[in-house]
């Protein structure tokens, strides 16, 4: 059994984002970067199910400029195999991510791909569900639970009502919610030994993928912030000012 | 310009983010078909046929779309593509699931989760947990679009649209229902209720929600939860407000014992009045609350739920 697991690079998730000056894009410059914490679960999924004895190989693989090899040494760290970066420069939306990503499921033939639900900067929650449809594969997805057997897997989905579980036909892909693991950290020995595990670069160009996104953005501002509030001193008043300030209760 | 809605429903009911999804709909223009998938929902579609501003509804009544399985609606969604130049669901966990699958198989780019309408191909979305609001154009002649139901008012019931059955069994064969455990409750849905009171790490535990159940009953509010208290395993996951969990915009949200982490806010900071109930007076909730009161959450909520 061989799983794949497409890894993105994102904004540090305590980090607030700031909008540029000009509003054509939010300012990255000097901003901290880290794995999309989705993803890191999807890794941690990937690398327990080898733990367990149900896989044999787990191959990462980002798609971005030379700096998304940060995050995949972070991810050979945590206990994958090997990783590959679909090398980028281009903004990317997710049906171009999924169609290079699909390239790459035809050539490594994975039994099962395990990514984030969503990236926490563009909150598309797309990427796994066009792979799926790409590739003809069923999907899991918002997944807190996978029971992987021979041929078959079961997820268990976090939906609005509640839970659902369903069973796909392998190959399959599974998206990560954030109940399915609290990921590990990389252990220092083990920052060292992902130095050494292999690391191969796809030129993007190569996999004949139309890149050019067709979703135009036309600019990118700050929300309407809040106006300040008031520190209330007791129930009574919060109540009092509940009924006749704000009117929101009778 | 014509446009395909796929209702958001469990068979029995209609839900309230179809009614904010027409809303959104009708402002982009053109007709309005709204489609009914699943098994013995014949009800849902007379209901939707009542909506203001459709003028027509599908009904796709068929075991394959009983739990509406991606591989299944998606193909039926796909099936029917070709009359329409938009195609929209509310941004639920169903449309999240199976819209991206439409998208890919049309070869589209799917804008999701859109909380305005600029014109029939542009769009308002938050971007970065909702720290950054991004208007984008697409240039394709289809539109599968998302839509955050938080930020549209519901469309009114006062129609009277035809309701046209499909024969349409899309089973893809690819995956199957095992089972559910569907959360039940008395209480109004997060995303539909017009009070929102939720309960962070502070709780303590899943007993200690009790508290906010009393006042919940008094004022008719929905009961949610930080990430926290859902990791904690205090109350289920489909009770997480954030980000990455519902997103709600009621006229009152009560956030108990919760920090304001920018994840949590991002689904809450557009309800119309915030009250924060925590004992640390530099939470990071008190400067998107209307209300603060700096006190410990034991002592605040009984006194509140008898003085309501
Ligand atoms: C990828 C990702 C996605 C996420 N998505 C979400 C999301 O969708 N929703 C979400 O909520 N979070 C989300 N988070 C988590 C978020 O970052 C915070 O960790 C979480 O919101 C914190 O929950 P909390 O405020 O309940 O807990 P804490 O931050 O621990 O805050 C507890 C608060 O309770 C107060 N308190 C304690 N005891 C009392 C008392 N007796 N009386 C009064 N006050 C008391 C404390 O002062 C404190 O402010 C996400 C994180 C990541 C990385």
């Amino acid at each position: 059994m061989k799983i794949l697991v497409p890894i993105k690079r994102v904004i540090d998730y305590n980090v607030k984002a700031r909008v540029k000056a000009d509003n054509s894009d939010v300012d990255l410059a000097n901003v901290k970067m880290a794995m999309n914490p989705f993803c890191e679960i999807a890794v941690e999924e990937a690398v327990r199910l080898k733990e367990q004895g149900k896989a044999e190989e787990v191959i990462v693989v980002s798609i971005g400029d030379k700096s998304c090899q940060e995050q995949l040494r972070t991810a050979l760290a945590l206990g994958a195999d090997r990783a590959i970066q679909i090398d980028s420069d281009a903004k990317l939306g997710s049906l171009q991510v999924a169609k290079l990503l699909k390239e790459l499921v035809d050539k490594e033939q994975p039994n099962l791909v395990i990514l984030g639900k969503q990236s926490i900067d563009s909150d598309n929650n797309q990427t796994g569900q066009m792979l799926a449809a790409l590739t003809n594969l069923p999907q899991g997805t918002f997944a807190s639970k996978v029971d992987l057997e021979a041929d078959k897997v079961q997820v268990t989905r976090e939906v609005d009502g509640g839970l659902q579980t369903v069973s796909l036909s392998l190959p399959a892909i599974v998206t990560t919610d954030l109940r399915l693991n609290e990921p590990r950290y990389a252990s220092l020995p083990n920052i060292m030994k992902a130095k050494r595990k292999p690391l191969e670069v796809i030129p993007a160009a190569d996999l004949g993928v139309e890149l050019t996104s067709k979703v135009k953005v036309l600019k990118v501002e700050e929300p309407s912030q809040r106006g300040g509030g008031v520190i209330v001193e007791s129930v009574a008043e919060l109540v009092e000012k509940l009924k006749n300030e704000a009117k929101v209760i009778a | 310009m014509s446009i395909l809605l796929v209702a958001e429903h469990d068979n029995s009911e209609l839900k309230v983010d179809t009614l904010k999804a027409v809303n959104a709909a009708s402002k982009i223009g053109g007709d309005i078909t709204v489609l009914v998938a699943g098994l013995n929902c014949s009800g849902v579609a007379d209901e939707a046929s009542k909506i203001d501003g459709v003028s027509k509804v599908l009904l796709a009544d068929n075991a394959a779309y009983e739990h509406s399985l991606a591989e299944n609606l998606g193909a039926l969604v796909v099936d029917l593509a070709s009359d329409y130049s938009h195609i929209l669901a509310p941004a639920t966990t169903t449309g999240k699931n199976f819209m991206p699958r439409v998208a890919a198989l049309l070869d589209v780019e799917q804008i999701s989760d859109i909380i305005s309408v600029e014109g029939s191909d542009t769009f308002t979305r938050p971007i970065y947990a909702g720290n950054a609001i991004a208007t984008v154009q697409s240039e394709y002649a289809k539109k599968v679009i998302t839509i955050r139901t938080s930020a549209f008012d519901k469309a009114a019931l006062t129609g009277s649209a035809e309701v046209v059955s499909i024969g349409s069994e899309q089973n893809a064969g690819l995956s199957s229902f095992v089972s559910q455990e569907l959360t039940e409750s008395e209480r109004p849905e997060l995303t539909a209720a017009s009070v929102v009171i939720s309960g962070g790490r502070g709780m303590q535990n899943g007993e200690n929600f009790k508290l906010l159940d009393g006042i919940a009953d008094k004022l008719g509010a929905a009961v949610g939860a930080s990430r926290a208290a859902v990791d904690a395993g205090f109350v289920p996951n489909d009770m997480q407000v954030g980000q990455t969990g519902k997103i709600v915009a009621p006229d009152l949200y009560i956030a108990v014992g919760i920090s304001g982490a920018i994840q949590h806010l991002a689904g809450m900071k557009d309800s119309k009045v915030i009250v924060a109930i925590n004992k640390d007076a530099e939470a990071p909730i008190f400067q998107v609350a209307d209300y603060g009161l700096v006190a410990d959450l034991f002592e605040a909520l009984p006194e509140l739920e008898t003085s309501i």
